[in-house]
């Protein structure tokens, strides 16, 4: 499954970079880009472990820049 | 401004403040007060601006994150306010609470610029239509677009947006297709005419029948365009994402040398600690990356949401790269440099006037709907053609009919020779069309695919901007492409060319040496091979036409040749734009550290240093943001 989120406060461009690297490292990601300039997390993950991957990439996010929030609907 | 914009500017103001009034009291009445009041009287104003950076460096130690920008940025106003307890060093509390409102003020003004950048990009790709108006049971509801089914009847207003790609059932009306195509000039629709979506309806209502659901509309499409565009990066972005991680690392560890190198070998290690730390502090201030990390992608993002405000979609910024280097440029000729409809473009009557001999060959090929037939109908104008009666079609040579009680045949040299009439071939380009009433010869029309008029100035806009060779290729006849390429002015043409061919022709010109790219342009027709195997592969007037969206790597929207050099004018100047950012940071950072590490600054290192770090990230996110205007 492959959706994308929108994000707050994403304010410093190397951070984005972080994240990506980070999320890549998660179990079950198949994909992953963080784009700095739209603000959007796009994320491939195996359906079974999709929201559990979403959450901890969100974590992930928050870790890298505290301000930093995906929008999960 | 965001909340946290506001609060942070309030912070900083209050900090200044703050430390206005600390350095009035150190110097008034507590200038031989103990080192450590003196200090107290500045922690305030250094905790007030600095708490978050604090914090975060932090926690990142926590979780073994260090080269952490925050982290760096603690390191080094911690160490500028421990450096007055070193033995030979001067206080200089007032100098590090500076740097921490600098520092801020800085990342303040580069969050704002960011956000104005975002939000003029995203007002760039402000076609997504809100809502559509569509017709239930004889009444209009207002719904989301993506709720309306194909096959449904939409009713557009004018001043809205067209919401889904249709066809028109009534009305008639000028669109405004500026936002897709960049071109200001409105096109005429009326029924039966398609329109796509994102176009703005001007002048009259229209009632349209749904064709694709808003996934697969044109706007819809345009759209997930945009939003992956991130994923090709350019050479220079790679560039500079290898560059960053190493950056920082090499920064620190170049602090680290600076602040013990020269110390251990000066022989007196504590006496010249205090200063060499100082100068290495500043180095920790320029480590981060941050003007060319952001500056870099914001440029092509510019450029890309530059180009498609003049209707130019470029996917990504590896191809901006590439259209930027272009040195070759190769077109298909039908639908490319030449219309692609066939329009009548000489006549040759033989005792009758053009306009008769026009009508008669229209007249008796009005029942058809033959592309030659159509180009016979539209010269014959508006007027009202004879009926033509017993019309028999002789497969391969033409058509028989009455027109007004006289038998006429239309058609190529055998059919003329079949009736009897005294024809005599017509060297021309294109299809030559012969008439003959009652058995007597009466002339010749010659019917052909016309240049497009901008064909022969975009051949040499691209010259002028340095693309050495045009290239022409086709799978016409020899005759026809000469008499195209001589009008256009390419400076090679291939003939009689098999859509395969065309691939082994671009193979060939790749294979021969060349320091640029090679760009192919094409109608997205039949053409998705050499698209692929091109450099850059350019579609041409592919509003609405999904195999060229998907296929091409830049898209023209509207079908104007001269948009290929405009976009590469664009491609370039965003490129010296981003080449500009790349040194102004790397040669302002490296003069201020080099400079710091000899000591030449003084009480201006510090300062200095914040400049090459956040200002000049502010700088290079304002220069960016000059790739969303156009190059004329």
């Amino acid at each position: 499954m492959k959706k994308t989120f929108e994000m707050e406060e994403l304010d410093c461009a190397h951070c984005a970079a972080r994240m990506e690297e980070g999320i890549r490292k998660l179990d079950g990601v198949i994909d992953v880009s963080v784009n700095f300039l739209t603000q959007k997390l796009t994320l491939e993950a195996e359906d079974a472990v999709f929201e559990k991957v979403l959450k901890q990439a969100a974590k992930v996010c928050r870790k890298v820049d505290s301000h930093c929030n995906v929008i999960i609907k | 401004m965001t909340k946290r914009q506001k609060r942070n500017l309030c912070r900083i103001i209050g900090g200044a403040v703050l430390l206005l009034s600390a350095f009035l009291l150190e110097h008034v009445w507590l200038a031989d007060a103990r080192l450590v009041l003196r200090m107290l009287l500045y922690l305030p104003a250094y905790f007030l601006v600095g708490y978050d950076v604090l914090w975060e460096a932090f926690s990142n130690i926590l979780r073994g994150q260090v080269f952490d920008e925050n982290f760096l940025m603690a390191i080094a106003t911690v160490g500028a306010l421990a450096v007055a307890f070193l033995p030979g060093a001067e206080a200089e509390f007032a100098e590090a609470v500076f740097v921490m409102i600098f520092y801020q003020t800085g990342e303040l003004f580069q969050s704002v610029a960011v956000g104005k950048s975002r939000r003029s990009i995203s007002a760039l790709m402000d076609i997504r239509p809100e809502t559509a108006r569509v017709e239930r049971a004889g009444e209009e509801a207002e719904v989301s677009p993506e709720e309306v089914a194909v096959g449904q009847v939409i009713v557009i207003r004018p001043g809205e947006k067209i919401p889904l790609d249709g066809c028109v059932l009534s009305g008639r009306s000028d669109l405004n297709t500026l936002a897709l195509t960049g071109e200001a000039a409105p096109r005429a629709v009326e029924v039966g005419d398609t329109v796509v979506s994102g176009c703005t309806n001007l002048t009259g209502a229209l009632r349209v029948r749904v064709e694709k659901p808003f996934s697969e509309s044109t706007v819809s499409r345009i759209l997930q365009l945009m939003e992956n565009m991130g994923t090709r990066k350019s050479r220079s972005e790679q560039f500079i994402t290898r560059f960053a991680k190493y950056y920082t690392p090499f920064v620190v560890i170049a602090a680290l040398l600076v602040a013990f190198l020269p110390p251990l070998f000066s022989g007196n290690f504590g006496g010249s600690f205090a200063m060499w730390l100082s100068r290495a502090l500043t180095f920790l201030v320029i480590s981060c990356p941050c003007a060319l990390v952001i500056s870099v992608p914001l440029s092509f993002f510019g450029g890309i949401g530059g180009a498609s405000r003049m209707g130019v979609l470029i996917k990504g910024s590896q191809d901006l790269e590439a259209l930027s280097k272009t040195e070759i440029a190769v077109f298909d000729k039908t639908g490319t440099l030449t219309c692609g409809s066939f329009t009548v473009t000489d006549v040759f009557p033989v005792g009758v006037s053009r306009e008769e001999l026009v009508m008669l060959a229209a007249a008796a090929e009005s029942e058809s709907n033959h592309p030659i037939a159509k180009a016979l109908h539209a010269a014959a104008g508006e007027r009202s053609l004879p009926k033509p009666e017993r019309v028999t079609e002789v497969a391969g040579r033409g058509i028989r009919a009455h027109v007004l009680g006289e038998e006429v045949a239309v058609g190529n040299l055998a059919l003329m020779q079949e009736v009897g009439a005294d024809a005599v071939s017509i060297p021309a380009s294109g299809t030559v069309v012969f008439v003959a009433r009652n058995g007597t010869y009466q002339g010749a029309v010659v019917i052909s695919d016309t240049v497009k008029p901008g064909a022969a100035a975009a051949v040499r806009d691209l010259a002028a901007c340095g693309v050495s060779r045009t290239v022409m290729l086709t799978g016409d006849r020899r005759e026809t492409a000469r008499q195209v390429a001589e009008q256009v002015g390419v400076t090679e043409w291939h003939a009689e060319l098999l859509p395969i061919d065309k691939v082994h022709e671009v193979e060939v010109l790749l294979a021969a040496p060349h320091k640029g790219t090679l760009v192919f342009v094409g109608d997205g027709i039949n053409d998705a091979p050499v698209l692929a195997r091109a450099d850059v592969g350019v579609a041409m007037g592919a509003l609405g036409s999904d195999v060229a969206i998907e296929a091409a790597d830049v898209v023209l929207m509207d079908d104007d040749p001269r948009k290929l050099a405009r976009a590469i004018r664009h491609a370039r100047r965003t490129l010296s734009i981003v080449r500009q950012n790349i040194v102004l940071a790397l040669s302002v950072k490296g003069a201020v550290m080099l400079c710091a590490a000899l000591g030449i600054l003084g009480r201006w290192q510090m300062p200095l240093a914040i400049f090459a770090d956040v200002g000049v990230a502010v700088i290079a996110i304002l220069n960016a943001m000059r790739t969303l205007r156009q190059a004329k």
